[in-house]
C-alpha cells in the first residue's frame, strides 16, 4: 500500500474493471517540465503511471520538451504538464493539465476508445469525419467539478 | 466532453485536446473561456456547454467551411 498514491482504492477497482474493455495497446506520453511547473509535473506523472499499472496493455513514456525535443515535436504539445494517448495510431488526443474529475474519467474513456479504435459514434458522424479535406483542431476546455 | 476525443479517433484530420482551465488560466484567458465546457474549432468556431452529437459535427463542419 503506497500511503501516496493518487488514486484510492475505489478509483483503481472501478478503472481495472473499465479497462476490462481494452483490446490494443495503449501508449500514455506524458510531457513533463520540472522547470515550467514542477509539481503539476511530477503529480501528473505519477498519477499516469498509476493508471498503466492497472492494465498490461498500458506503457508510458515520459518526455521533457525542452529536452528530448526531437522525440516531442511531433506531438505539438505546447503545455506541461500534458499527455497524449496513443493506440493503433497517433490519435491527436490531448490532455493538458492534471486530469482530476470529470476529466480523470475522460482520459479513462480516451484510453479505452484509443485501445479499441472504435468511436461510440454514429455512421453518418464517422463518415462525416473521415471526408474532411482539412485538419481539425478541437480545444475542450473544463475544470474539475 | 467526450465526442471530441471520439471523433480524433474516427478521423486523421481531427485533433482533440482536453484542456484543465484552472491550470492554464493564460489560455482560458485568451479563449474567453467563461464557462464550462467550452469548446474551441480551428480557432474559429465555439461553443459553450454539452451539445449532441449532431450539433458538435455541425460545428466542426462550419470551422471547415469556406467563409
Amino acid at each position: 500500500m503506497n500511503a501516496m498514491a493518487i488514486l484510492t482504492e475505489r478509483d483503481r477497482t472501478a478503472v481495472r474493471k473499465e479497462f476490462e474493455k481494452l483490446t490494443g495497446p495503449v501508449k500514455l506520453v506524458v510531457f513533463s517540465q520540472e522547470l515550467v511547473a514542477g509539481d503539476l509535473c511530477r503529480q501528473n506523472e505519477q498519477l499516469v503511471r498509476e493508471v498503466a499499472t492497472l492494465s498490461d496493455k498500458l506503457t508510458v513514456e515520459v518526455l521533457n520538451p525542452a529536452i528530448d525535443r526531437e522525440r516531442a515535436e511531433p506531438y505539438r504539445v505546447d503545455q506541461v504538464p500534458a499527455i497524449a494517448v496513443e493506440g493503433a495510431r497517433a490519435y491527436g488526443i490531448r490532455f493538458y493539465g492534471i486530469p482530476s474529475g470529470y476529466e480523470f474519467s475522460n482520459l479513462i474513456d480516451s484510453i479505452i476508445v484509443a485501445s479499441t479504435g472504435e468511436p461510440a459514434l454514429s455512421e453518418e458522424t464517422k463518415a462525416s469525419l473521415q471526408a474532411l479535406a482539412e485538419d481539425v483542431d478541437i480545444k475542450v476546455f473544463s475544470t474539475p467539478t | 466532453m467526450r465526442l471530441a476525443q471520439h471523433m480524433a479517433v474516427a478521423s486523421e484530420r481531427v485533433r482533440a485536446t482536453a484542456i484543465e482551465a484552472t491550470e492554464f488560466p493564460e489560455l482560458s484567458r485568451a479563449y474567453q473561456v467563461m464557462g464550462v465546457p467550452k469548446v474551441v474549432i480551428n480557432d474559429r468556431v465555439q461553443f459553450e456547454g454539452a451539445v449532441p452529437e449532431q450539433d458538435f459535427l455541425g460545428a466542426v463542419l462550419q470551422a471547415v467551411a469556406p467563409a
